[in-house]
């Protein structure tokens, strides 16, 4: 509840609404994600409606509504990604994880996401596994950077959304 | 400045300035700068420097190698880079891709791996074979400290001049001789859009005085734009001057950054130098004695395009959808919390604090007469040096792509410039020449936009790269008005069916027609600009729609449904491509030639990947 607490401090009056993206950031990086039970807490404490927050939460691609894969993949398919091989990363890696961009795997280990751009265009196609990129990845490279992040186990490990490299 | 004590006055920031500058040129005789923006440590920079610290150390050099960390070099193809700058002689060596093993030699001054490069042309040389002196060879106005300073240091950024350009607008000239000075230099807003900085600042300081914003748009959301992080991460007390600067001229007390939250490190280089300036008192209260109040604060974006917008960033700002209004008015006179609000991207800030310290003619001596100044570019795709380029306007697109970029990569033919991202076109070879500016490239059915420039080869098919652009669009689009929310969608069902081979001629001109409804009728510049990929391919490489159409064709082997693939006689029957198939649709026995199930393949291109015997045709 901290993140609330804060926020809401220094945000009242007639502006009071400037702190909710702050908040929603808050509670994805404490969350992974922005659980409803947190939003409708939100929703009292800043005096909000529980609706104008979901009309925010879902306009926002950056917000997760469910909880995310213990370890992300994120396949870049920006410009450059695309003209050179990323859609075929993508197409590898779904048929790996038998999942679909934005899904989760059924053990909740993998998250596979598609971003549009990492601006590391001089290494495409990018495969970046939390906060590691991978550089000029083919699906053929794939078994191998799997095996170099195993299923975590314990659910501690969720990754900070505003960590750094 | 060993105290931290804030500056009290203008000849106490120029006493610091001497001070640090002295400092600069009395250090260590060798200066090492290690490229630590994102590019540099997805690289894995972050291991070279750990080697070169350590190694500095058990060769006990401590005294004679000073290891600094940057921003991004632009030197993107050849990271990690690292500079190993001589400061008796002001001699710089560059060396790129260097591993951690390539440490030791490179702090026992013996490494042969070393190159000079011109930081104008990006161009590198064996420093015995020709001389050219990076130092002054670089015009660089934008990316001018980007690379060469620690932006953690508020000193080494006092010690290139750094807060003189406020300090002389604060203490010496009055808020409207600013703008007058910025409008004189001709500068134009870098976004993409291209309207006059100086006039927008004369419609928000025009305003009765009282509440008023400065917000500068750090949103940068095109794919394969990666000029404003740059900026960011390797000088971030340079926006922060520049916004001082444009808020005294305004008569602004306040300003926010609204930045991407994908962009930690910039994120945390901004924290860190609005911290320092706070310190200092090059921001908060009575800045430099003048009575001028400057306050920033940091707003993140959350993944919406259509917040580069004005109005649907200030939306996000106000903790509400980002969905843009119809303007009039415009934010400089009805913005943020309904007060007069001026919005400047992040490179058009990085120019201001050069045209106030060296006044409007000098701006006006680079580029051209219509956009004096630079752009900064961000080069990729197929060009054989990737990387951040700052070209004065006017540059032709061939000195960027074969000039800067050395040409097209693995010895495939140029087919294509794409500009303006998702909002641009694509240009063919025969625009190559033309000096670029942001008439130039309207006439050319694309446009400046922020700055992103994707170089496209022979395997690249244009039909394809539409609709790239356009599922962007429809992504993004935040489905407020009807030409953009379904006529982007018609639109990119009709592309669809050109890429399948299903498309009549019929379908080309309704593509044409509900593109120009959409570029009319959309509420902002998102929808507004949304079709210009369609149109301006449509009109270059108008051939390779008719092949699709009326050939089912496509001659760059991208648009899967109309490709396949087999297997020639140059097949040994390894089973390698058998085993790797994901859909188990390549049949033979080993020794024997494999054959492909055209029904079940679903041309993935991994059979083709994997055969080391070149035995997989695609048609």
């Amino acid at each position: 509840m901290k993140v609330i607490d804060t926020v809401a401090g220094r945000h009242s009056g007639s502006r009071a609404d400037s702190g909710l993206l702050e908040a929603l950031h808050g509670l994805q990086a404490e969350h992974g994600y922005v659980p409803r039970q947190e939003a409708m807490a939100l929703s009292r404490r800043l005096s909000v409606p529980l609706a104008r927050i979901f009309e925010v939460l879902t306009f926002y691609s950056y917000f997760r509504l469910e909880e995310p894969g213990r370890i992300t993949l994120s396949v870049c398919d920006g410009t450059s990604c695309h003209l050179q091989e990323g859609p075929v990363l993508l197409n590898a890696l779904q048929e790996l994880l038998g999942i679909k961009p934005g899904e989760a795997t059924a053990d909740g280990a993998y998250q596979l996401n598609v971003v549009r751009c990492l601006g590391c265009c001089s290494c495409s196609p990018v495969l970046m596994v939390d906060d590691k990129v991978y550089s000029h990845v083919e699906p053929t490279d794939l078994p191998r950077i799997m095996k170099k992040h195993p299923p975590i186990v314990n659910k501690e490990s969720n990754d900070d959304a505003h960590s750094t490299a | 400045m060993s105290t931290t004590t804030p500056v009290k006055d203008p000849a106490a920031l120029a006493s610091w300035a001497t001070e640090q500058k002295a400092q600069q040129d009395s250090g260590a005789p060798i200066l090492i700068r290690v490229s630590m923006g994102t590019c540099g440590i997805a690289a894995k920079t972050g291991s070279v420097l750990e080697v070169l610290q350590s190694e500095v150390q058990s060769q006990q050099k401590e005294g004679q190698i000073e290891i600094v960390q940057t921003g991004c070099m632009g030197l993107c193809h050849s990271e990690p880079t690292i500079e190993v700058y001589d400061r008796q002689t002001r001699q710089s060596i560059f060396y790129g891709n260097v591993k951690p093993e390539h440490a030791p030699a490179i702090v026992r001054e013996e490494s042969s791996q070393a190159y000079g490069v011109d930081i104008l042309t990006q161009n590198w040389y064996r420093p015995e074979e020709e001389k050219a002196d990076v130092a002054t060879a670089q015009a660089r106005i934008v990316l001018r400290n980007t690379g060469r300073i620690n932006p953690e240091s508020i000193g080494d950024y006092v010690g290139t001049a750094g807060y003189t350009a406020l300090a002389k607008a604060i203490t010496s000239m009055q808020p409207d001789e600013v703008i007058q000075t910025v409008i004189d230099a001709g500068l134009r807003g870098r976004g993409g859009g291209g309207f006059p900085t100086g006039v927008k600042w004369q419609f928000a300081a025009n305003q009765p005085a009282g509440e008023k914003f400065v917000i500068c748009n750090a949103d940068e959301g095109d794919p394969g734009a990666f000029m404003d992080r740059a900026v960011l991460e390797g000088d971030p007390h340079a926006v922060l001057e520049a916004m001082a600067i444009s808020g005294y001229a305004i008569g602004a007390a306040k300003g926010v950054i609204y930045i991407r939250a994908e962009y930690p490190l910039a994120i945390e280089r901004l924290q860190c130098a609005i911290g320092q300036a706070l310190e200092y008192g090059l921001l908060g209260d009575n800045i430099l004695g003048s009575g001028f109040d400057f306050d920033i604060e940091i707003k993140y974006g959350a993944g919406a395009f259509v917040c580069g917008e004005e109005t649907a960033l200030i939306h996000s700002i106000e903790g509400l959808r980002g969905e843009p209004i119809y303007k009039p008015p415009f934010p400089a006179v009805e913005g943020l919390w309904k007060r007069p609000t001026i919005v400047n991207n992040v490179e058009t800030l990085a120019n201001i604090c050069a045209i106030v310290r060296q006044g409007p003619e000098w701006f006006r001596s680079i580029g051209t007469e219509k956009c004096p100044g630079t752009k900064v570019f961000a080069l990729a795709g197929k060009v054989k040096r990737v990387g951040l380029v700052e070209v004065p306007m006017g540059t032709t697109l061939r000195d960027i792509v074969f000039g800067v970029g050395q040409g097209i990569a693995n010895d495939r033919a140029f087919k294509a410039v794409q500009t303006g991202g998702p909002s641009g076109g694509c240009l063919k070879s025969d625009d190559l020449d033309t000096p670029i500016d942001y008439e130039s490239l309207r006439a050319l059915g694309s446009m400046m936009g922020s700055g992103g420039m994707i170089v496209m080869d022979e395997d690249d098919c244009m039909v394809n790269v539409a609709k790239f652009f356009l599922e962007f669009t429809l992504d993004e689009s935040c489905g407020r008005c009807t030409p953009c929310r379904v006529g982007n969608k018609r639109l990119h069902e009709m592309l669809v069916k050109v890429c399948e081979g299903k498309a009549d001629m019929r379908t080309l001109e309704k593509l044409r027609q509900l593109s120009d409804v959409i570029k009319e009728t959309s509420l902002c510049g998102l929808g507004q600009t949304s079709p210009n990929p369609v149109l301006s391919t449509l009109r270059q490489f108008r051939r390779e729609y008719l092949d699709h159409v009326l050939n089912h064709m496509c001659t760059a082997g991208v648009c899967s449904a109309l490709i396949s693939y087999e297997i020639n006689d140059r097949c040994v029957g390894c089973t390698l491509c058998a085993r790797n198939c994901p859909v188990s649709c390549i049949d033979g026995s080993p020794k024997e030639l494999h054959t492909i199930d055209k029904e079940l393949c679903i041309k993935c291109g991994v059979c083709q990947q994997v055969c080391k015997f070149h035995a997989v045709d695609k048609h």
